[in-house]
C-alpha cells in the first residue's frame, strides 16, 4: 500500500528524487532572477500546503469536505482581526489563529459526526457551514463586514510583513514542508493507519476497536489547524481579507482540486496537483488572452485527467516505481 | 400583519423557482448518487438559449418550454453518455469532478462566445402584476409557481407509473439488483441525466422572464438547490416541492426580519439543522 | 529482472532537464522580448474574467482607444516618437492574479500600471508595484482606502466614493430645493461589499445635513436573487428617495422590481454601477426618470462624442469604465511628454506635478495630493426622453431635473 511515497518504496532513487526536488525547491528564488517567477512558485507552495489541510480529512480519512475554505478564512480573519483591531502580533496572531482552527475543526467535527453525517451529507453541511461563516463575516461588525480588513503595511520580521517576496516564499516553503511532514507521519503513525481503516470501511473499522468519532475529530481538528495557518499567511502576505476572499465557494473547490488530481491519501499529491495546475494555469493564462479561454482549457484538462488518471497524477510515479522495483506489483 | 403575509406570500414565489432548479438535482441525485456540479452552469445555458430564442426568434419562453426542455434532455443524455459516464469509471468522486469541469468549461465559453454582460428580457407581461389587497403577486412569479406545481406533479406520476420510472426506481435503490434482473444501469443513468436537466430546460423558460443571463448566473442557485434537495429527501420530487416552497419562505421571512443580509443565513442553518436531525429529509426519495 | 539502478538515473535526468526548462522559460522571460528604445511599456490589468468581466473588458477596451489614439498621433513626441507598448493582464477579478500579474510585467519591464477595477485588487496590486517604485494609475476603483495608504506611486484621477458621496450630497440639496423641498425622507439600499457599505456610512452622516431623515439602510447580498421583499419594504415605509448603490445586475434588477411592484418612490443613486446605456436600452420604462452620481463626460464636448462614436462602431457600450481608463491613459502619456523620460522617478513626479486639463471631464482644475486628484468631479444624471443627460452641475448640464419622479406626483 505504498501510495506516492517513493522514498517508502525502498528504491534509492526515490530518495534521491526527494533530495534533489528539495534542492531545487530551495535554490529556486536564488537561482531565477524573475520576482514573477517566486511569486508564482510561493503560491504554488501555499496552494499546496491548503491541499495539505484537505488531504488529512478528505483523502486519509475519506471525509469529502465541500466547505474547506472555512478553516482558512476563519484563519485569515482571526489574525486580520487581532493583528489590526487588538494590536497583536503578527507571530502571536498566527499562532492564535491555528489553535482556533483546530477548534472549529473539532466543533464541526463534532456536530457532523456525531450525527452519524457521511459521504455526501458531510460533503453538504461543510458547504453550509462554509456559507454561514461567509454571511455572518459579511454582516458582522467585528469583521467590517462587506468592507473587509485591511492590514496597514509594516515591513520587518516581526511584522511578518516581507518587501521581497523571497521571504515569503521560503516561509511557504516551510508550510509546505511542515504539510508533507504532518501528511508522512500520519502515512507511518498508528492515528494515520486508523483514519486510513475509517476511510476504507468505517463499520468495520468500529468493529476493529477504532474509536470512529473520536478519531474523525482529531483529523478535522488537524485539518483546520492547517488550513487556518494558511488563512494566516494569505493576510500577512496580501494584507487584505474580505468575505468573499475568505469564505467563497471557489477555493474550497480549488483544495479539494489539487488533492484530488494530485493524488488524495497521498503524501505528495496535494504538492503534485498545486504544481501542475499552477503551471498549467500560468501556461493557458500566457498562451491565449482570449477571456475565458484559458479556464476553458483548464477545465478540459481536468476532466483528461480524471478520465484518465483517476487515482491522480501521483499514480504516474506509482507506476514507474512498481516496474523498477518488482517486487510491490 | 400585511408585511409578514407579503413575505409569506413572496418567498412561496420564489421558493417555488427553486423547486424547478432542484427538481432536476434532486432526480440526479436520487438515482446516480452524485452532486451535479454542472448544474448551475447547465441552468445558465438553458438560460442563454431561451434569451436567443427571445431575442433572435421572437419565441415566447413560456410557449417554447417544451423545446428547451427536450433539449435539455438530448443535452444531458450526450453529456452523460459521452463524457461523465465514460470518463468516471464509476468512481462517485469522479463524477463529482467531472462535473466540476464541466461547469468551468461551460462558464468559461459561454464567457467567450457570449461575453460578460447580463441580458435580460423584457415582454409585454413582464411587469404585469396581480394585487390582491395588499398581495402583491407578478405575474411571471404566479406562472411559476403554477408550472413548479404541475411539473412535481407530472414527473412524480411518471416516475411511479411508467416502465422507465421504475426501472430508475429501481435502480436508485439497488443498484447492482437492478442490474441482476437485466436492467441496463448505465442507461437509466443517462436517461435520468438527461430528465434532470430536461428539467433545468423547463426552468430556465420560467426564470427568464423575471431574471437575467449572464455567464456565472448559476452560482446564486446552485447553493440553495441543494439545500432545498437535502431537505426534502434525496429523490423525492414532492420533497423538492415541500422543500423548495419552505426554503423560500424561510429566505423571505428572515430577509424581512434579520435585513437582507443577514437573512441569508437562514438558509445554511437549515440546512444544517436538517442534516443533523433529520438527514433523509422530510420526504422518502424515489422508492 | 531490469536493473533498477539502470532506471533511476535516466529518471532523475528526464525530470532534472524539463524542471530547468521549464524555470528557464518563466525565469527569464525579458530574454524573449527585449524592449525597444523607441517604446514605453505600460502594464494595463483588469478583470477580463469573472464576476466583473463586463467592467473590465470596457476598461481595457478605453485604454486601447487611448493608445491607439496616442500612437497614431506621432507617440511620445519628447521620447523622440516612441509608441505606448500595452502588456495586457487579465486579474480574474482575483487578489492573487492581479499581484502576480504586478510582478510578471514587471518584468517585462512596464514603465507604468494602469488598472484594476476591484478595489480589493487595486489595493494590492499598488502595494506590489510600490516595491518597484513603479507608477499606477488607478483607473477605476473608488475606494478611499487605495489613497489613504501613503504609497507615493499611486494616482488616481477619477473622484474616489467619498468625492462622489460630496458631490451626490450636493447635487440632492440643490435638486430638492429647486423643486421646493419636496423630499424629505430616504431609504438607502446598497450591496454588502466594501463600494456599498462604504457610500451607505458616508450617506447616512450626511444626508440629515441636507434635511433628509434615512428611514432604513437595507443591505442586500452579491448577486442577489430577488427584490421582491424589498420592495414590499419600500412600499410600507413609503420613503420620498430610494439611493441605491450597487453593481450593474442587482441595480438593474431592484429599478426593474420597484416598477414592477408600483413602489411610490424618487430613485437617485450614487454610484449606481448599473446606471447607463444598456439599462436604458434594455428596460426603458424602468429606467426612466433615474437618477445617477457617477463619473461621466462633458456632453457638449466634441471629442467625448467622437469617442463615443468610435466605441459605439466598435458595437459596445460608452460607459464610465471606457473613458475612465482612457484618461488614465492620456494622463500618463501627458506626464511622459513632460517628464522626457520613461524613468520610474521621473515619471512618478511629472505624475504628481500633473496640471493635465486636455480631457473632456466636468472636473476642477487637476490637482494631485497623496495621490488622488482633487479636482476629479461626478456629475449627476437623469434619464429623460430616452437619453441619458447630465443634470448637474449646472455649468456643464444639458438638461434641467425632473424631481421628483413624476410618475408618482
Amino acid at each position: 500500500m505504498n501510495q506516492g511515497n517513493p522514498s517508502r518504496d525502498g528504491t534509492p532513487g526515490g530518495r534521491w528524487l526527494l533530495g534533489l526536488l528539495l534542492v531545487v525547491a530551495v535554490a529556486y528564488p536564488l537561482l531565477v532572477s524573475s520576482n514573477y517567477a517566486v511569486d508564482v512558485g510561493m503560491f504554488i507552495l501555499f496552494t499546496a500546503f491548503l491541499g495539505q489541510s484537505w488531504n488529512i480529512a478528505g483523502g486519509f480519512a475519506g471525509q469529502m469536505s465541500f466547505g474547506h475554505t472555512m478553516f482558512f478564512g476563519m484563519g485569515a480573519y482571526c489574525s486580520a482581526i487581532l493583528v489590526v483591531t487588538y494590536g497583536i502580533n503578527p507571530w502571536v496572531a498566527w499562532a492564535l489563529a491555528i489553535g482556533v482552527g483546530a477548534c472549529l475543526g473539532a466543533a464541526v467535527g463534532f456536530l457532523s459526526f456525531r450525527f452519524g453525517l457521511r459521504g455526501s451529507y458531510f460533503a453538504l453541511i461543510t458547504l453550509a457551514f462554509a456559507e454561514m461563516f461567509r454571511v455572518l463575516a459579511d454582516s458582522a461588525a467585528i469583521t467590517r463586514g462587506g468592507l473587509g480588513i485591511l492590514v496597514p503595511v509594516r515591513q520587518g520580521f516581526d511584522q511578518l510583513q516581507f518587501v521581497d517576496g523571497r521571504t515569503f516564499y521560503y516561509i511557504a516553503l516551510g508550510l509546505c514542508l511542515a504539510g508533507l511532514g504532518i501528511a508522512g507521519w500520519l502515512k507511518r503513525s498508528r492515528f494515520g493507519a486508523r483514519l486510513e481503516a475509517i476511510r476504507e470501511n468505517e463499520d468495520a473499522a468500529r468493529a476493529l476497536g477504532i474509536h470512529v468519532l473520536k478519531e474523525k475529530i482529531k483529523c478535522l481538528a488537524l485539518s483546520g489547524a492547517i488550513g487556518a495557518a494558511g488563512g494566516s499567511f494569505y493576510v500577512q502576505k496580501y494584507l487584505y481579507i474580505d468575505p468573499h476572499l475568505a469564505f467563497s465557494v471557489a477555493r474550497s473547490v480549488e483544495m479539494l482540486l489539487v488533492t484530488m488530481i494530485g493524488g488524495a491519501g497521498t503524501v505528495f499529491g496535494p504538492l503534485v496537483g498545486a504544481t501542475v495546475l499552477g503551471l498549467l494555469g500560468e501556461l493557458t493564462r500566457s498562451l491565449s488572452d482570449a477571456q475565458g479561454l484559458s479556464l476553458v482549457i483548464y477545465g478540459v484538462v481536468l476532466i483528461f485527467i480524471i478520465a484518465f488518471l483517476p487515482n491522480g497524477l501521483i499514480s504516474l510515479l506509482q507506476r514507474r516505481s512498481r516496474k523498477a522495483g518488482g517486487r510491490n506489483a | 400583519m400585511d408585511f409578514l403575509l407579503n413575505a409569506v406570500v413572496n418567498g412561496l414565489m420564489s421558493g417555488a423557482i427553486y423547486v424547478l432548479v432542484a427538481i432536476g438535482l434532486t432526480l440526479i441525485y436520487g438515482v446516480l448518487h452524485i452532486i451535479n456540479f454542472a448544474h448551475g452552469a447547465l441552468l445558465m445555458l438553458g438560460m442563454y438559449v431561451v434569451f436567443f430564442l427571445v431575442t433572435r426568434w421572437g419565441l415566447d419562453p413560456y410557449l417554447s418550454l417544451p423545446l428547451v426542455a427536450g433539449a435539455g434532455f438530448a443535452v444531458g443524455y450526450l453529456l452523460y453518455r459521452g463524457v461523465i459516464g465514460r470518463f468516471s469509471h464509476g468512481k462517485d468522486e469522479n463524477i463529482l469532478l467531472i462535473t466540476l469541469g464541466l461547469s468551468i468549461i461551460f462558464e468559461n465559453a459561454a464567457l467567450f462566445f457570449f461575453s460578460a454582460h447580463t441580458n435580460i428580457i423584457d415582454l409585454d407581461y413582464t411587469d404585469d402584476i396581480f394585487i390582491l389587497g395588499e398581495i402583491f403577486i407578478p405575474y411571471t412569479k404566479a406562472v411559476s409557481f403554477a408550472a413548479a406545481l404541475v411539473i412535481c406533479l407530472v414527473l412524480s406520476l411518471y416516475i411511479s407509473r411508467s416502465d422507465l420510472g421504475k426501472a430508475i426506481r429501481a435502480v436508485a435503490k439497488e443498484r447492482h439488483g437492478a442490474r441482476l434482473v437485466g436492467i441496463n444501469v448505465e442507461t437509466v443513468y443517462a436517461l435520468s441525466y438527461g430528465l434532470g436537466i430536461a428539467c433545468l430546460g423547463a426552468a430556465a423558460c420560467l426564470l427568464m422572464p423575471s431574471y437575467y443571463v449572464s455567464p456565472t448566473v448559476g452560482h446564486s442557485f446552485v447553493l440553495i438547490a441543494f439545500t432545498i434537495v437535502v431537505l426534502g429527501g434525496m429523490g423525492s420530487f414532492v420533497g423538492a416541492l415541500v422543500g423548495g416552497l419552505i426554503i423560500g419562505v424561510a429566505e423571505s421571512v428572515s430577509g424581512a426580519f434579520l435585513g437582507e443580509q443577514l437573512g441569508q443565513i437562514a438558509i445554511p442553518i437549515i440546512f444544517i439543522l436538517v442534516l443533523l436531525v433529520k438527514p433523509t429529509g422530510l420526504f422518502r426519495g424515489a422508492q | 529482472m531490469e536493473s533498477k539502478k539502470a532506471r533511476s538515473p535516466q529518471r532523475r535526468e528526464f525530470i532534472a532537464r524539463s524542471t530547468a526548462v521549464a524555470l528557464g522559460t518563466m525565469a527569464f522571460p525579458g530574454l524573449l522580448r527585449a524592449q525597444s528604445a523607441k517604446e514605453v511599456r505600460v502594464g494595463i490589468i483588469h478583470p477580463m474574467t469573472g464576476l466583473v468581466a463586463y467592467s473590465g473588458q470596457h476598461c481595457r477596451l478605453g485604454s486601447m482607444l487611448a493608445i491607439e489614439q496616442i500612437n497614431n498621433n506621432g507617440g511620445i513626441k519628447s521620447l523622440g516618437g516612441a509608441k505606448i507598448t500595452p502588456v495586457l493582464g487579465d486579474s480574474q477579478g482575483r487578489v492573487e492574479v492581479g499581484v502576480a500579474e504586478v510582478e510578471r510585467m514587471n518584468e517585462a519591464g512596464v514603465a507604468a500600471y494602469v488598472g484594476c477595477y476591484n478595489s480589493p485588487v487595486v489595493i494590492a496590486a499598488t502595494q506590489a508595484a510600490a516595491k518597484y517604485e513603479t507608477p499606477f494609475v488607478v483607473d477605476v476603483g473608488s475606494s478611499d482606502l487605495i489613497v489613504s495608504r501613503g504609497l507615493t506611486n499611486v494616482f488616481r484621477f477619477s473622484p474616489g466614493f467619498g468625492q462622489c458621496v460630496d458631490t451626490g450630497v450636493a447635487a440632492l440639496e440643490t435638486i430638492n430645493k429647486d423643486a421646493g423641498n419636496p423630499a424629505s425622507t430616504v431609504v438607502i439600499v446598497h450591496e454588502s461589499g466594501e463600494m456599498g457599505t462604504g457610500t451607505s456610512k458616508l450617506l447616512m452622516n450626511q444626508l440629515p445635513d441636507i434635511g433628509l431623515k434615512v428611514l432604513d439602510v437595507i443591505a442586500h447580498d452579491n448577486p442577489a436573487r430577488s427584490f421582491d421583499n424589498v420592495a414590499l419594504r419600500l412600499r410600507s415605509l413609503k420613503p420620498d428617495l430610494v439611493m441605491h448603490t450597487g453593481y450593474a445586475n442587482e441595480y438593474q434588477l431592484l429599478a426593474r422590481t420597484l416598477k414592477r411592484f408600483k413602489v411610490p418612490t424618487t430613485q437617485f443613486s450614487i454610484m449606481g454601477a448599473g446606471f447607463g446605456i444598456k439599462f436604458l436600452r434594455e428596460s426603458p420604462d424602468a429606467a426612466a426618470y433615474q437618477m445617477d452620481v457617477n463619473h461621466w463626460y462633458r456632453p457638449d464636448d466634441p471629442r467625448a462624442q467622437a469617442l463615443k462614436n468610435e466605441v459605439e462602431a466598435r458595437k459596445h457600450d460608452f460607459v464610465y469604465e471606457v473613458f475612465c481608463s482612457y484618461n488614465a491613459i492620456l494622463l500618463l502619456a501627458d506626464a511622459l511628454e513632460r517628464a522626457g523620460s520613461a524613468d520610474k522617478g521621473a515619471l512618478t513626479e511629472s505624475l504628481a506635478q500633473s496640471t493635465w486639463s486636455d480631457h473632456f471631464m466636468p472636473y476642477a482644475p487637476t490637482r494631485f495630493v497623496n495621490g488622488q486628484n482633487e479636482g476629479g468631479r461626478a456629475a449627476g444624471l437623469q434619464i429623460l426622453n430616452n437619453q441619458i443627460e447630465m443634470i448637474y452641475p449646472e455649468q456643464f448640464a444639458s438638461a434641467k431635473p425632473v424631481f421628483p419622479n413624476p410618475e408618482f406626483r
